[in-house]
């Protein structure tokens, strides 16, 4: 049953287009799904290994901009150098926006994990807002506050293929929804082998990890490498369908947004941040038909702390949780004494029950 | 026995360390050698410096002299999972499991050394990598029986009674493929019946050859099992010998056993 759900959901989700005519609300669509893909890479680092980064926007970003130029082109001078760059496809430059991405993220995980948890936070934040300034003042490649203009949807196919532009919401649509099923199946192959185990561990108990030979550095970095590039390529599909990109892309709101998505949903769990990102990606839009603009913000914050006061190790868990009771009532010493131990630290609970189950799921 | 291990390397050399936390001297001075399959106990009173002896000996405290070598192989500089890496694995006093996580999951964390994954293998599905992932599951099995917390697999580390998460400890150590297990107080808090089987455990591990260094205050069990025992008192070492060695030490009855030790 468990592995089946995720394949429903992809079904039914392959099928909106079809029936959701309102052109507006599949941009909403869209745009939540590349905010999913987002935040399923802040998941591998904050769910897995429990880092949390606040400067996840800088790799979303990055991946947007270089995605950008390299489809746009560019000539700049550099020391009086001059570089020229001619326009690739686009997407080219959405791999290069990822690779990008996924090298800050080898960078800054080699740099910060020396040092964890609440520097780790400083460290994110400071390289967003750095990155953030170089967008601004580095005119003559950027554009600053003027923002890149124009910038060429993806274009699908080969030579011996033709080739498909994506012009259309619904194109767009399949495209991030292609992507979101991919990164999915990465991440749950990637978490339930050793390299995520090693992971769960490193958050779980750092100490006991190292005893029996895990490195921190190692796999730390890894997972910040993995969550970069997943993060640039979620920005460069942004940037593709947009089309136009300025530095206001590297608002602390969205890496808040991301942060919120995996929490509500549940961090380390694979489904987490897409429930997160589909009720956060469309509460503004659906509460938009029923009350003004200012009940809105306050409802939605009102949801969000509803969601982490009443369950507070994400919608997931406690869905999986009661989905579990209900399947075997016999073992039900088992599964209350299981969730009392979850609930005793509530902050790092619900994450392990993915791990948990997939265990069973696999023997 | 014990006079032909002796003639032969030492598995693991311990030279002049010592550790001082500011002005504390938690170790003074202590040099001590475990032979090949021998099975050492480092005795003393609470804050004589056994678990700083420990945490120098694997990685998690530099020492402020002296050097530690296992195999031959210089342990200075080495990260703690550089020197599980060599096969010298420990277990903990306290945080000796992943509580969260069930207890099979628990092994199969600590497993890892055992695992080659090559990424793109990870990725691709490949079936090499399912077949690494089956035996690993196989392995874990095998542990689980070894300990005999096999009946517990699907519960979480953290809902075992106190003596069964102390064994899962041991479970995980053991998973890491230790040469040289040294274990932190693993029984206490057993029951006596707990005790006796885990004495049965490290007659068995013995039996496999792995090399066993033990801190414990459980007196009639460290007599029972040891080859020898070294005593710490003050972060010093005052007595290195045989069970009856020490209990016939005078220094180690006036520092600390007391009088009472021939009924010990």
């Amino acid at each position: 049953m468990k592995q089946v759900f995720p394949l429903i959901a992809l079904a039914f989700f392959a099928t909106v287009p079809l029936w959701l005519q309102d052109q507006y609300y599949l941009h909403t669509l869209v745009v939540a799904g590349i905010f999913m893909l987002a935040a399923m890479s802040l998941n591998l680092l904050l769910g897995y290994t429990g880092q949390l980064s606040l400067g996840h926007v800088a790799f979303f970003g990055i991946g947007a901009y270089v995605s950008a130029l390299t489809s746009l082109g560019f000539s700049l001078s550099i020391f009086g150098v001059q570089i020229t760059h001619e326009p690739w496809p686009p997407f080219i430059g959405l791999i290069l926006g990822a690779l990008a991405a996924g090298l800050c993220g080898y960078l800054i995980g080699k740099l910060a994990f020396r040092v964890r948890g609440a520097y780790f936070v400083i460290v994110t934040i400071s390289f967003a807002e750095v990155v953030r300034l170089v967008s601004l003042n580095w005119v003559e490649l950027t554009n600053g506050p003027l923002a890149l203009p124009g910038i060429p949807p993806l274009t699908l196919g080969f030579d011996w293929t033709g080739y498909v532009t994506l012009w259309g919401k619904a194109q767009n649509y399949y495209l991030v929804l292609v992507f979101i099923a991919l990164a999915y199946v990465l991440i749950k192959r990637l978490v339930q082998s050793p390299y995520g185990r090693a992971m769960i561990a490193l958050r779980e108990n750092e100490t006991l990890a190292v005893s029996v030979g895990i490195s921190v550095t190692k796999y730390l970095v890894l997972a910040a490498i993995f969550s970069g590039a997943l993060a640039g390529l979620a920005g460069g599909l942004y940037a593709h369908y947009i089309q136009i990109i300025d530095p206001m892309i590297f608002m602390f709101l969205n890496t808040v947004t991301m942060v919120i998505m995996v929490i509500t949903g549940g961090k380390g769990t694979l489904a987490g941040p897409i429930v997160g990102g589909l009720i956060f990606g469309l509460a503004p839009v659906v509460l938009r038909n029923y009350v003004g603009p200012e009940v809105q913000w306050i409802l939605y914050g009102v949801l969000m702390i509803l969601i982490v006061f009443v369950l507070p190790e994400g919608i997931v868990p406690a869905i999986e949780r009661w989905f579990n009771r209900k399947a075997k009532p016999g073992r039900k010493d088992g599964s209350a004494a299981g969730g009392k131990a979850a609930d005793r630290e509530t902050g790092q609970g619900g994450s392990t029950l993915a791990l948990a189950s997939s265990g069973k799921v696999n023997s | 026995m014990n006079a032909q291990t002796q003639t032969s390397a030492p598995i693991l050399a311990v030279e002049h360390v010592a550790v001082h936390f500011g002005g504390l001297v938690a170790i003074s001075d202590m040099s001590f050698e475990v032979h090949e399959g021998e099975l050492v106990s480092l005795i003393g009173p609470n804050g004589a410096g056994k678990t700083t002896a420990f945490n120098v000996i694997t990685g998690f405290q530099r020492p402020t002299k002296g050097h530690v070598s296992f195999q031959g192989t210089s342990l200075d500089g080495l990260k703690p999972h550089e020197v599980t890496g060599l096969g010298l694995v420990r277990t903990f006093q306290r945080t000796s499991v992943f509580e969260k996580i069930t207890v099979f999951e628990n092994v199969l964390i600590g497993l890892h050394r055992r695992t080659a994954p090559s990424l793109l293998g990870t990725f691709l599905g490949l079936p090499g990598e399912r077949r690494a992932e089956a035996e690993l599951r196989e392995q874990a099995w095998e542990i689980l029986r070894l300990v005999g917390i096999e009946h517990e697999a699907d519960e979480l580390g953290g809902s075992l009674p106190y003596g069964d998460q102390r064994l899962l400890g041991v479970a995980l150590a053991l998973a890491a493929d230790p040469r040289a297990l040294l274990l932190d107080e693993p029984v206490s808090g057993m029951n006596a019946s707990e005790t006796g089987r885990f004495i049965d455990l490290l007659n068995r591990l013995r039996a496999k050859g792995t090399t066993i260094l033990l801190v414990e205050h459980d007196m009639p069990m460290v007599m029972k099992i040891s080859d020898r025992i070294v005593v710490l008192n003050y972060g010093r070492i005052i007595a290195n010998g045989t069970p009856s060695e020490i209990q016939n030490d005078p220094e180690v009855i006036a520092a600390y056993l007391g009088g009472g030790v021939k009924n010990a």
